[in-house]
């Protein structure tokens, strides 16, 4: 567990004179369900951005997966997988287009691909409809099948922003049985949420306020520090 | 080159899956063709004439009649004052006013000169010009008539007019409007439509987020630059196709020139129209953006583009502007090769411009796209 596959040191992105991440340092290691956690607009999708080489920092240093943020983003980008908080499958495509299309552009071969995408669909329980168009599926299994098709290509750490966003406890609970079992299987995850009780789950959490990370440890330890019951409280607590 | 394979594929099934496609391939450009052709026509076929004969005598008749045998000169009211035929005109029921005056046969057998006037209702400039033209060269030939009537009563013999001009209208004989102006409308149609649907699609998918999925995968810029092009070159050449048969088939276009070298040419304009909706699409972040702002140049191309008004007769400064103009190059390629029938080297300058906007949009297009923000 202590082998880190992110590694950020004085992180920073300005906008004019809008500082919106404000240097912020820390490690993810491997394995882990590193939970990152912030009020709206504290800055946590920026920077999101700038560890998935969406966006250049404008000051600080890092990797993500062994590969430098500033000079190897497209190098990073084919060692992770991503999920973004607004739902990106192509609706007017089928399951199976879907997962060929972005199984494909990372580099994966056809014979691979059929291989992965029949997996996915048996673990998904969707064997009967890989045809169907992704518009026809549910909220909630058209995130599972987001999430499924980010990892197609094996990737060591997978970033999920908001992944459970309007999706119904029953599937949520689903979701993260996923989350751990990747985990477990040596899978970094790096997931956002707004949901304390999946922050619950996750082995470290950290806490964005006006672009500053202000705490970053476990959830039984931030517990004990704010002296709170739950999650929720050291939320509210932190972030007010 | 797997991966280029997949975004390939990708795209033609998107595109060929939108049920609006087809329709707009087929239905889009007969249609526009049929309306266009028929209606946007400079072409004058009727000039409404009032005449105000104030002579009533043989003189003024014949010339009446002469008048009436001409097809295209309806006589929509006749009067014997002058002020009806103002009216006529101030109302718009006739474009043209001809005013005979009083006692014309009777000054022109003793002075052997008189004046007639013509008003002409000149808003309408075309029906003003042509129906103003057609009247003179009556007047001329009536003219000649009655001098060599004259003259032949003292025994000698009719001087005609010493030029005599004859006309022959080359490349489209029948001046048959049709044929000048489907192939240009052909061009401009294909290139509205490709320059729209390229900058729309880039767009939507930015508009529901898939565009950032995209840019967190090791696509590289041109991959998906190529990706998104391939499928409306397609749909171009198909569009043309569709255009040419229909031309051949409902208007009887001439197709003069080698289809080999209309086939060439389409295929750098359509990558040089690719590369400025792409270019459109970069600085656009939704569907109606995109639109705004390729309306914008549509606008600006079509009205300057020669289809409809010749550039020869634009200030020069705005001839300089119709060089970016691709729609511009490809109607007067058109127009060169399928009704006068030029080779390669008559249209070389047509390919070398278009083949340069071809490399400056896509290069611009590949610049200005950002995988980061």
């Amino acid at each position: 567990m202590d082998q880190k596959v992110i590694s950020v040191k004085g992180l920073t992105k300005r906008f004019g004179d809008f500082v919106a991440v404000d240097e912020i340092s820390f490690d993810v290691f491997k394995g882990e369900i590193f939970g990152f956690l912030g009020a709206n607009g504290a800055g946590k999708t920026t920077a999101m951005k700038m560890l998935t080489g969406l966006s250049k920092p404008t000051s600080g240093t890092g990797s993500v997966a062994g590969f430098e943020i500033l000079k190897q983003a497209e190098k990073i980008k084919k060692n992770i997988g991503y999920m973004s908080q607004k739902f990106a499958l192509y609706d007017d495509l089928t399951i199976k287009e879907n997962a060929q299309f972005y199984g494909g552009i990372y580099g994966l071969n056809r014979r691979l691909i059929k291989l992965k995408v029949n997996q996915m669909l048996e673990s998904l329980n969707l064997q009967d409809s890989g045809n169907k168009l992704v518009h026809s599926l549910p909220l909630g299994w058209k995130q599972r099948l987001a999430f499924s098709v980010a990892m197609l290509h094996d990737p060591p750490i997978i970033f999920l922003d908001e992944p459970t966003g309007g999706v119904d406890p029953a599937t949520r609970r689903i979701f993260w049985e996923k989350i751990y079992a990747e985990a477990s299987n040596g899978r970094t995850i790096f997931v956002t949420t707004h949901y304390m009780d999946e922050a619950e789950y996750c082995n470290r959490i950290s806490m964005m306020v006006a672009g500053k990370m202000v705490a970053l440890d476990s959830p039984k330890n931030l517990k004990l520090k704010y002296n709170a019951k739950t999650m929720n409280d050291v939320f509210v607590q932190i972030a007010r | 080159m797997r991966v280029l394979y997949y975004i390939i594929r990708k795209e033609f099934v998107q595109v060929f899956r939108n049920k609006a496609i087809l329709p707009m391939m087929t239905i889009l450009p007969i249609v526009q063709l049929i309306i266009l052709s028929y209606a946007a026509n400079n072409e004058v076929k009727q000039v409404n004439i009032h005449i105000n004969d104030q002579d009533h005598s043989h003189f003024s008749r014949r010339l009446i009649q002469k008048i009436q045998a001409v097809d295209i000169f309806h006589t929509t009211s006749s009067s014997t004052d002058h002020q009806d035929g103002n009216t006529a005109l101030l109302d718009g029921l006739a474009d043209i006013v001809l005013n005979i005056p009083p006692r014309a046969e009777h000054t022109l057998l003793r002075t052997r000169a008189i004046k007639i006037q013509l008003l002409v209702n000149a808003i309408n400039g075309q029906a003003a010009t042509v129906g103003s033209g057609y009247l003179n060269q009556i007047i001329i030939d009536y003219n000649k008539e009655i001098r060599s009537e004259l003259i032949s009563g003292i025994l000698v013999k009719p001087k005609l007019s010493p030029i005599d001009i004859e006309y022959s209208n080359w490349y489209n004989p029948e001046l048959d409007y049709k044929t000048f102006m489907v192939p240009g409308l052909l061009g401009e149609i294909v290139t509205v439509l490709v320059m729209l649907l390229t900058a729309m699609n880039i767009v939507r998918e930015r508009e529901i987020g898939t565009i950032e999925q995209i840019n967190v995968s090791p696509i590289k810029k041109w991959q998906f630059i190529i990706g998104k092009m391939l499928p409306f070159l397609v749909i171009g050449m198909i569009l043309m196709i569709v255009g040419l048969v229909v031309g051949k088939l409902l208007f009887d276009i001439p197709i003069r020139g080698s289809i080999w070298l209309v086939f060439a040419f389409l295929l750098i304009s359509l990558m040089a129209i690719l590369g400025m909706g792409l270019l459109i699409s970069n600085f656009a972040n939704t569907q109606q953006q995109a639109i705004f702002i390729a309306f914008f140049f549509v606008l600006i191309f079509i009205l300057l583009s020669g289809l409809f008004t010749p550039i020869e007769s634009m200030p020069l400064w705005a001839q300089y502007l119709t060089i970016p103009n691709p729609i511009a190059h490809f109607v007067a390629f058109m127009r060169n090769v399928l009704i006068k029938g030029s080779e390669f080297s008559d249209v070389q300058y047509r390919f070398m411009v278009m083949g340069i906007l071809a490399i400056v949009f896509n290069s611009l297009a590949i610049l200005t796209y950002k995988k980061t923000t």
